[in-house]
């Protein structure tokens, strides 16, 4: 498994704010990176799956630690 | 008439059709259902938004909506008319205001947790009558926002216009209001009539009137 090419701080933002920083964060990875998220927005487990989905990214995997959740993609 | 024509008019699919109809009808089928999923996959879902409104909390369903679809890869227009041409202002002064808007909450975004939970029920005419009321209720709400995390409009607009959002501006209504364009961002990608921007529309797979 890749290891996370870089790293998200979405804590504390609140819908659209995190799917709109980790947009801005992929634009900058290579084909096959990975992106880590952490966000405290329970909404933004469906849209970080509905972001995939749409833009083609692997969401690897998509888990709550405590308060919070951790979502990995990886750049297509 | 060469033998060329007559190949390429009717006999041919027509003999062909009376030997192998139903195999030709399952080839067009299997074929079209596949370009079809072809031309859709490749399709690139497109967005158009007009937005009619001057308020700080109808400013923000344009810009959610708008950024949030170009970070999903779609393309975007965005048609600012009316009062909604105040929010393509280089300076941004959008106020919100309880009066008249009864489905908006007054709550007070500081204090302790039985304090915030309190919906003020500020009758109509000392909404009105108080001076700087409104003033009062869109810091009131700028706090709220903040509190919660949630994005300023100036943020928004800020993503959309980076990432390349088509900001169109309404010219009638630049007339109208006696407005110059140098009041507006530079950003503002054109000045049109609903006569450009209805095609936009058309051709888009989500339009909303906001």
């Amino acid at each position: 498994m890749s290891t996370t090419a870089q790293e998200l701080d979405a804590r504390g933002l609140n819908c659209p704010l995190p799917i709109l920083r980790a947009k801005k964060a992929i634009n900058g990875l290579q084909h096959g990176q990975i992106l880590r998220v952490r966000a405290t927005d329970p909404g933004s487990v469906k849209d970080f799956d509905a972001f995939c989905k749409a833009t083609g990214n692997e969401l690897v995997s998509s888990e709550q630690d405590g308060g919070e959740y951790v979502f990995q993609i990886r750049k297509h | 008439m060469s033998t060329v024509t007559e190949i390429s008019s009717s006999r041919l699919p027509q003999d062909l059709l009376q030997k192998h109809g139903t195999a030709l009808d399952a080839w067009f089928d299997d074929r079209f259902a596949k370009k079809l999923k072809e031309v859709e996959e490749n399709k690139t879902p497109s967005l158009a938004i007009i937005a009619t409104k001057g308020t700080m909390d109808w400013a923000y369903p344009p810009f959610i909506l708008a950024s949030t679809a170009s970070a999903l890869g779609w393309d975007v227009s965005v048609f600012f008319t009316f009062y909604g041409l105040e929010l393509l202002k280089k300076e941004l002064n959008l106020q919100v205001s309880p009066l008249g808007n009864p489905g908006m909450p007054m709550k007070m975004p500081f204090g302790p947790e039985w304090f915030q939970g309190i919906n003020w029920n500020i009758p109509n005419a000392v909404m009105a009558g108080v001076p700087g009321f409104e003033k009062l209720a869109t810091g009131l709400m700028k706090k709220t926002v903040k509190n919660n995390g949630v994005a300023s409009i100036q943020e928004l607009r800020d993503v959309c216009v980076e990432a390349g959002v088509n900001l169109v501006a309404c010219q009638m209504t630049v007339d109208l209001f006696g407005y110059t364009r140098d009041e507006f961002i530079p950003e503002v990608k054109d000045w049109i009539g609903a006569a450009s921007f209805l095609p936009v529309a058309q051709q888009s797979d989500v339009c909303l009137f906001i």
